[in-house]
């Protein structure tokens, strides 16, 4: 091999996990559809699936911590994994993006234009336009819809309290990070701690909003529009958070391991990176979805 | 410049063999090699389809099979022709050609490269399974909405749709985790003195589709997600009764659409000039020139969805907007068509085959191109919207302009590839009865679009017989010849004269300083460019 080690790139020696992987999602995705078909054998499919996926996962990123422990990630390598982060970020803002156009469609085009026909034309005759709307009811697609009775989300109540905690917690991280830049360990595990605490926090408080929108308020997912989009836009961001809250469990238990160093801890920023980005959609959607 | 010294690698070989070599492979040859492969599959897969369906066409009435059986045939041939036929063959030229062309060790993300194609075999099977298990009575049978997806039909089609829905899930994050591999690549692994503006134009136009990839596929994503919900769990997304609205899909839908048929020719555009300057022994013409344009086409690419669905009902000003920003992107794309020819001419030609089908690219894809003009004015579009007009279009466009084009750089690279020539005359064959079988099935698709037979129903008027009965000739010729060009590929990798490092008398670029076939780790030191 080449004897100037110091300009070669680290190319990883053939593996597994990829593949594997890309067999668990597909035994995942084939038993999520069996199962929502009515066949009883996709939920054992989708179990197996979700098995190979999460002990793949788990061994790919142990593998990727096991190389940068050893060093073979320099400069090189570390400025790919920011460009490489950096364009997975704007794909999942592309991802939000296709929500938030639908739920700007609902409030903008289609409520408005179902209450604007002819009335001697338009099966919607008393329908009014407003926001939130459940939809003027009607019999589509062989079902019979009556327009769910719902009480709103309110923004003032949990949301706002949400919104506080996802701020701190970026606060913390940032905390966090100077910790490590200065390298006061001390600093950076509370300031990672505080840091999950307050997504587990914000986790916790999105569950019971939920439940509370399920029992008390009647908003559902099958609320007409508001209630699909209310739910596809929240539930997506909380699964966002539920992730980024396990990938700082992940470095949070890695810096209490001693890993990272104030020059070299790519692992470190692209989790803050990533919680970073999922605080900024929750301004988003604290005021589109919840507020105006 | 060092890379002679990278040679003696070749020897001691760092993988395991047989299968369990491509299974794990982090090597980015190893990697093209298999989406170029997967690609060629997938393409006789998706051709045997289409062979059916014009079957079926060859005569008015229903003759071979049920309605929707034909409509399950049509929308799996289009998704498996662009998801899996010639996205993939631009990803293994871009995995192939890509750190060769720019002086790179390997792609930036190895392993996640690995992902990146291991990720269709899978997508593959769930398009394709659905066929399978209907014979054995589970569900009915694909997705038979064509590939667009149009809510409110799958909303409440079968089982199909949710195999085709988590199939371009699958099918989305592999061109995700393609894409972020490229623009790392491009912008972190480039050898010294490989500046943007030297970039090979195939590495500018990759860079523009990834941009685009990352863009516009999550929005699919978001889309179908959405589908999804409301065909099980009670959403309104795409009902109207909810508050919901079926455009609003149409709308989500070709935001990703428009720049997919971009996604699927920038690379072609990229590539094609290098062939014209080969065989012609110029330069490019207008390098920058092309470079900006196919910026502002990647630009204008995703401002212009709408005129997919003109008739669909839109205030006359969204009309107006979309078919004059439409219009706009003629403009770049003249520019490219432009240099295209200034690049060929008063140079020194000689008709090689991938020349051969580079130069009927040019002619047959700027058919496709014009007659989109024609598509993308509002007045004439009422008319010609859902006809077979719209088809021949877009298969001048994407079958000429993208797997002609594809053609072309397979027969221009493949000596690199495996260190052989392929069979000249044969080639030279392919191309000919490619290019005329190619215009004997879409030419008379045009007069029949005029004459108003729609598209995607299997029966039609008796004044359009003749037409058709042209066109499905044509079309089983087309499809036959394919077979030579999968003849002329095995017969090249298995053996054949020897090829030179140069290849082409005309060739320049890095990848052809390299000995053909190249070692199977090359730039371990990067070379400098001046």
């Amino acid at each position: 091999m080449s004897t100037q080690t110091h300009d070669k790139y680290f190319v990883p020696t053939p593996s597994l996990y990829p593949v594997i992987l890309s067999g668990g999602l597909l035994l995942l995705t084939m038993g999520f559809i069996f199962s929502t078909n009515s066949y009883a054998a996709g939920k054992w499919l989708m179990l197996l699936g979700l098995v190979l996926m999460i002990s793949m996962i788990f061994r790919w990123f142990a593998k990727i911590i096991a190389e940068s422990q050893s060093g073979m990630y320099r400069t090189w390598e570390d400025k790919s994994f920011r460009w490489g982060m950096i364009a997975f970020i704007c794909s999942e803002i592309a991802f939000f993006a296709a929500f938030f156009g639908a739920l700007f469609f609902a409030r903008i085009i289609s409520v408005p234009e179902l209450a604007s026909f002819d009335p001697a034309f338009t099966m919607y005759k008393d329908f009014v336009a407003t926001w939130p709307s459940a939809g003027p009811g009607g019999h589509v697609l062989g079902r019979d819809y009556q327009p769910a009775q719902f009480t709103p989300m309110g923004a003032w109540g949990i949301p706002a309290i949400n919104t506080l905690i996802l701020l701190s917690s970026g606060v913390t991280v940032t905390w966090a990070h100077w910790g490590l830049l200065k390298n006061n360990r001390r600093q950076l595990v509370w300031g990672l701690f505080f840091t999950i605490a307050l997504g587990l926090a914000f986790i916790g408080l999105q569950a019971f909003e939920y439940h509370h929108a399920y029992t008390e308020l009647g908003l559902t997912l099958g609320a007409g529009v508001y209630g699909s989009t209310f739910f596809m836009l929240t539930g997506f961001h909380g699964f966002h958070v539920t992730l980024g809250t396990l990938m700082l469990i992940v470095i949070w238990l890695r810096s209490i391991k001693g890993h990272f160093t104030p020059e070299h801890h790519f692992g470190f920023e692209g989790v803050a990176w990533y919680w970073h980005f999922v605080d900024v959609v929750w301004l988003g959607l604290f005021v589109f979805v919840y507020w105006l | 410049m060092s890379y002679s010294t990278t040679v003696d690698h070749e020897e001691h070989h760092d993988h395991p063999s047989g299968m369990l070599r491509w299974l794990t492979t982090t090597n980015h040859k190893d990697i093209g090699t298999m989406y170029l492969t997967f690609s060629l599959i997938m393409f006789m897969v998706g051709g045997a389809m289409i062979m059916a369906v014009r079957a079926e066409l060859f005569q008015p009435g229903l003759q071979l099979m049920h309605p929707e059986f034909y409509n399950q045939l049509i929308g799996v041939h289009a998704l498996v022709m662009i998801f899996a036929a010639l996205m993939p063959a631009a990803t293994g030229f871009a995995n192939w050609m890509l750190p060769l062309q720019i002086g790179a060790p390997d792609m930036a993300l190895p392993r996640l490269n690995n992902w990146g194609f291991w990720l269709l075999p899978p997508a593959a099977i769930l398009l394709t399974l659905p066929f399978t298990l209907a014979l054995f009575g589970i569900g009915d049978g694909a997705i038979a909405t064509g590939w667009t997806f149009y809510a409110p039909l799958s909303v409440q089609g079968g089982i199909g749709v949710d195999f085709a829905i988590f199939a371009v899930h699958l099918l989305g994050i592999s061109s995700v985790m393609g894409s972020i591999n490229i623009i790392v690549t491009i912008f972190n692994m480039r050898a010294p003195g490989m500046t943007l503006m030297k970039l090979p134009l195939f590495a500018w136009g990759w860079l523009i589709t990834a941009f685009l990839l990352i863009a516009t596929i999550p929005v699919l994503a978001g889309a179908v997600t959405m589908l999804l919900t409301d065909r099980h769990f009670g959403t309104h997304f795409f009902d109207a009764a909810g508050g919901g609205d079926p455009i609003l899909f149409q709308h989500l839908f070709w935001f990703f659409g428009h720049p997919e048929v971009y996604i699927l020719l920038l690379p072609v555009w990229g590539f094609i000039p290098q062939i014209l300057s080969t065989f012609a022994r110029k330069p490019i013409y207008g390098y920058k020139a092309q470079v900006y344009s196919l910026c502002a086409i990647g630009v204008l690419s995703v401002v212009v969805w709408a005129h997919h669905f003109f008739t669909a009902g839109m205030p006359v000003p969204a009309l107006l907007y979309f078919m004059y920003s439409t219009m706009a992107i003629s403009l770049p794309l003249a520019v490219l068509f432009y240099c295209w020819i200034a690049t060929i001419w008063r140079g020194s030609m000689t008709f090689e085959t991938p020349m051969l089908f580079a130069i009927g690219w040019i002619i047959l894809f700027g058919i496709g191109g014009l007659t989109g003009l024609v598509l993308a004015d509002v007045a004439a579009d009422a008319q010609y919207h859902h006809t077979y007009f719209v088809v021949a279009h877009f298969h001048y466009t994407l079958f000429a302009g993208g797997i002609m084009g594809i053609m072309a750089g397979v027969y221009y690279w493949l000596p690199k590839m495996t260190g052989h020539m392929y069979n000249e005359k044969l080639g030279k064959l392919h191309f000919w009865l490619t290019a005329i079988s190619f215009n004997l099935t879409f030419i008379p698709q045009f007069f029949l679009g005029l004459a108003g037979m729609p598209r995607r129903i299997p029966d039609y008027a008796l004044q359009f017989s003749e037409f058709n009965m042209i066109s499905s000739i044509a079309a089983f010729t087309l499809g036959l010849t394919q077979l030579l060009f999968v003849y002329n590929i095995v017969s090249c990798v298995r053996g054949g004269k020897k090829a030179t490092d140069k290849v082409w008398e005309g060739s320049n670029g890095l990848e052809w300083t390299l000995p053909s076939p190249p070692p199977y780790h090359t730039f371990n030191e990067q070379p400098v460019i001046r």
